[in-house]
């Protein structure tokens, strides 16, 4: 599996951490079930899923990528310090 | 107070040469990395010019030459080799005394592409990868600065703790691709 990083370049897996999908903050004064579904519910879709990588290995950058579960393929990346995944502050 | 010793990171370990490989120690007089502040990217690059006549480094490469160089260090951050830091430049970027931080070594050869070959997920041959062209990547599970510095030359950073293991790695893959290039004959 290779990821394309928005600064190296495509690189190989093994320098990357995956932390889970790519979720966008609700605000800090949401309402409790808003909260409750950021921390705990997940769809587990058979296609297309967001998710944060880590470049560990290289340049340290978090990066959304875009992949597909079923086949594998990797679709898109940015990074996510562009993707405004923060929410309202 | 004791008399303390200083020990450089590959004291004892350094220098190595193998068939017509070389490994050795370098030792830069000051090592700071230098992360722009948001929107101070074309400011920092000028002072740096001003200050060291070196410019920021673009993502994947180096500027400057042995004695005083820049190698890209990862998102929004470059190491500067060499020169100590000019105090101007904390107005556009937050500086990081990196000294003691770091193993810098030297691998120069005409096979020491073979050498990082085994031991680096990139492709470092010299078509695609170039005099002061650099990387961050994985060199044996550490996570490593290499940068271009000859035609035959890489210097190889990780960080100082681990500098008994990256000297350990080339050292066996240095044997190997020895081996290798004599049973070839």
């Amino acid at each position: 599996m290779r990821i394309n990083c928005p600064n190296c370049g495509e690189r190989d897996r093994r320098e990357f951490y995956v932390k889970g999908a790519a979720l966008a903050r609700p605000a800090a004064a949401a309402a409790l079930e808003a909260w409750h579904d950021h921390v705990n519910l997940r769809d587990n879709p058979a296609g297309e899923l967001h998710e944060l990588w880590y470049h560990e290995m290289g340049c340290g950058a978090w990066i959304d990528v875009c992949r597909n579960v079923v086949s594998h393929a990797v679709l898109s990346t940015a990074l996510a310090s562009a993707a405004d995944l923060g929410g309202a502050r | 107070m004791a008399e303390l010793i200083a020990l450089t990171p590959c004291d004892g370990l350094l220098p190595l040469t193998i068939g017509r490989l070389s490994l050795t120690e370098d030792l830069p007089a000051a090592m700071t990395s230098i992360a722009p502040y948001a929107g101070q990217d074309m400011a920092l690059s000028t002072a740096l010019q001003a200050a060291h006549g070196i410019g920021f480094p673009a993502i994947n490469r180096s500027t400057g030459k042995a004695g005083s160089r820049a190698i890209w260090f990862g998102q929004g951050m470059a190491l500067l080799q060499g020169p100590v830091a000019a105090p101007v430049l904390a107005e556009f970027a937050a500086l990081t005394d990196q000294g003691d931080a770091w193993a810098v070594v030297r691998l120069e050869g005409r096979d020491a592409e073979d050498v990082l070959a085994r031991l680096v997920p990139v492709d470092l041959r010299r078509q695609s990868f170039e005099l002061g062209h650099t990387v961050r990547t994985e060199l044996a599970h550490m996570m490593a600065s290499i940068t271009r510095i000859g035609p035959d030359m890489f210097q190889v950073l990780v960080f100082r703790s681990m500098a008994r293991s990256l000297v350990h790695d080339l050292k066996v893959a240095m044997a190997a691709v020895t081996a290798r290039r004599a049973g070839l004959g």
